[in-house]
């Protein structure tokens, strides 16, 4: 699979789906709240952080930590647009 | 809705009343329903513990309550000398269980160590760590947990764990609560007696405790009980006054670390009070005035609430069936 690198959009919802259960009936679109739907909880987030960081070569920094950048995929994939713009994210993850 | 005072506490006669009702109750279940003669409670030297034996012994006497001592390689260096006490204060018996020899052999610290120590690499056994969460008033940030260790000489270092490393440091913590209650389980089947389980209200509901560890026992006399209120009674059962000048502790990671810094952010005393106000409709602001906190602060700290008691479903779960079975006598689910 390959992303398009302006825009992870794709990739995090498959991985949302992936790895977390999503009801039947559920939206899940670019603005679902992931925490307010109750698709992801604290160690889900958990786990959300360490893979952005693994796929995207991004570090978070825990200030960055806020849900206005986490909880929900639009948000997410803006807020990795933003990183990789201004630390570099390495894009040779990108085509797992 | 102009105004709102905190009333938490007993007011009265009530907490006289409460601990007859509780008594009355204890018997009930323990005798009549569970058909077991007395109760077995682990005392950890603070206030809930504390508290469960008196009210045992209110309900069985003395002579039928067994209190446990089990202490590990990391508890707090209190924490026996406050246990006896309360033993010797209740006139029960008591038995020694030192627990370090089982968690070594089942690897607690092993495994814990060896998670932590491929985030901080320096980390070793010897140095101390505690769990870390950012307190919920302090902004809108994600809650994670760091971990926080801290070499011989007194170094401490701080990182934030990764989700299979947080998951592994608590997986293997978790022994310290299910080996206690292993052997609980031991000396109620030996006696015939039931596990008496110490949750107050906030843990209970808001799934502070371990699945199988201190979130089993066959009966919970307190759990309906807000920590305020478990203050009240232990005034009452005359329990010594260092237990309850002692604020709450985890007792489960080598670091000292309170409850409020590991899970609850807030003071016990406002902790129940929002979850009092949360449950009955109370705007953020009318709380806010009342605590001296912000209206933001409020309505995060109910966030907070709500998020804990999804995550607590699970460990409220009973094993699940795909067909219950209506067994006469109502004991199945």
């Amino acid at each position: 699979m390959y992303d398009d690198p302006t825009d992870p959009q794709r990739h995090l919802r498959d991985f949302i789906v992936t790895n977390f259960y999503i009801p039947d009936g559920q939206p899940l679109d670019e603005v679902t709240s992931f925490l307010d739907a109750g698709i992801i909880d604290s160690t889900g987030v958990l786990e959300l952080v360490a893979h952005v960081e693994s796929r995207y070569g991004i570090t978070i920094a825990d200030h960055e930590l806020i849900p206005s950048n986490f909880d929900s995929i639009g948000a997410l994939a803006r807020f990795i647009q933003r990183k990789r713009g201004s630390d570099g994210g390495s894009n040779d993850r990108l085509a797992r | 809705m102009t105004g709102w005072r905190v009333d938490v506490g007993f007011a009265g006669g009530e907490a006289e009343a409460e601990v007859a009702r509780i008594a009355a109750a204890l018997r009930d279940t323990v005798l009549g329903r569970l058909r077991r003669r007395g109760a077995v409670v682990a005392l950890s030297g603070g206030i809930d513990s504390s508290v469960v034996a008196a009210l045992c012994v209110r309900a069985f006497g003395a002579d039928r309550v067994l209190g446990l001592f089990m202490n590990e390689a990391e508890s707090a260096p209190d924490t026996a000398r406050l246990a006896r006490g309360v033993a010797e204060r209740l006139a029960i018996a008591t038995t020694d269980e030192p627990i370090a020899p089982i968690l070594e052999a089942v690897g607690c610290y092993a495994r814990r160590d060896a998670a932590i120590h491929t985030v901080i690499p320096r980390y070793r056994a010897g140095w101390q760590c505690k769990l870390v969460l950012p307190c919920v008033l302090d902004g809108e940030r994600l809650r994670l947990f760091s971990i926080v260790v801290q070499s011989p000489d007194g170094e401490q270092i701080v990182a934030r764990l990764p989700h299979a490393v947080y998951l592994q440091v608590v997986a293997a913590t978790s022994f310290k609560q299910r080996v206690r209650k292993m052997l609980e389980y031991y000396h109620a089947d030996r006696l015939h007696y039931a596990v008496a389980g110490t949750p107050n209200r906030l843990e209970y509901d808001q799934g502070f405790f371990v699945k199988n560890g201190d979130g089993a026992a066959d009966v919970k006399p307190i759990a309906h009980l807000y920590k305020t209120q478990v203050y009240q009674l232990a005034d009452l059962l005359g329990i010594p006054d260092e237990i309850r000048a002692r604020p709450p502790t985890t007792d489960t990671y080598s670091l000292p670390q309170t409850q409020e810094e590991f899970f609850f952010s807030l003071p016990y005393d406002q902790m129940d009070a929002c979850l009092l106000a949360r449950d009955h409709g109370i705007p953020p602001a009318l709380v806010a005035e009342a605590l001296g906190l912000t209206p933001d602060q409020v309505a995060r700290v109910y966030r907070d609430i709500d998020a804990k008691r999804a995550a607590a479903r699970y460990l409220h779960a009973p094993p699940l069936l795909i067909d219950p079975l209506g067994i006469p006598g109502g004991w199945g689910p």
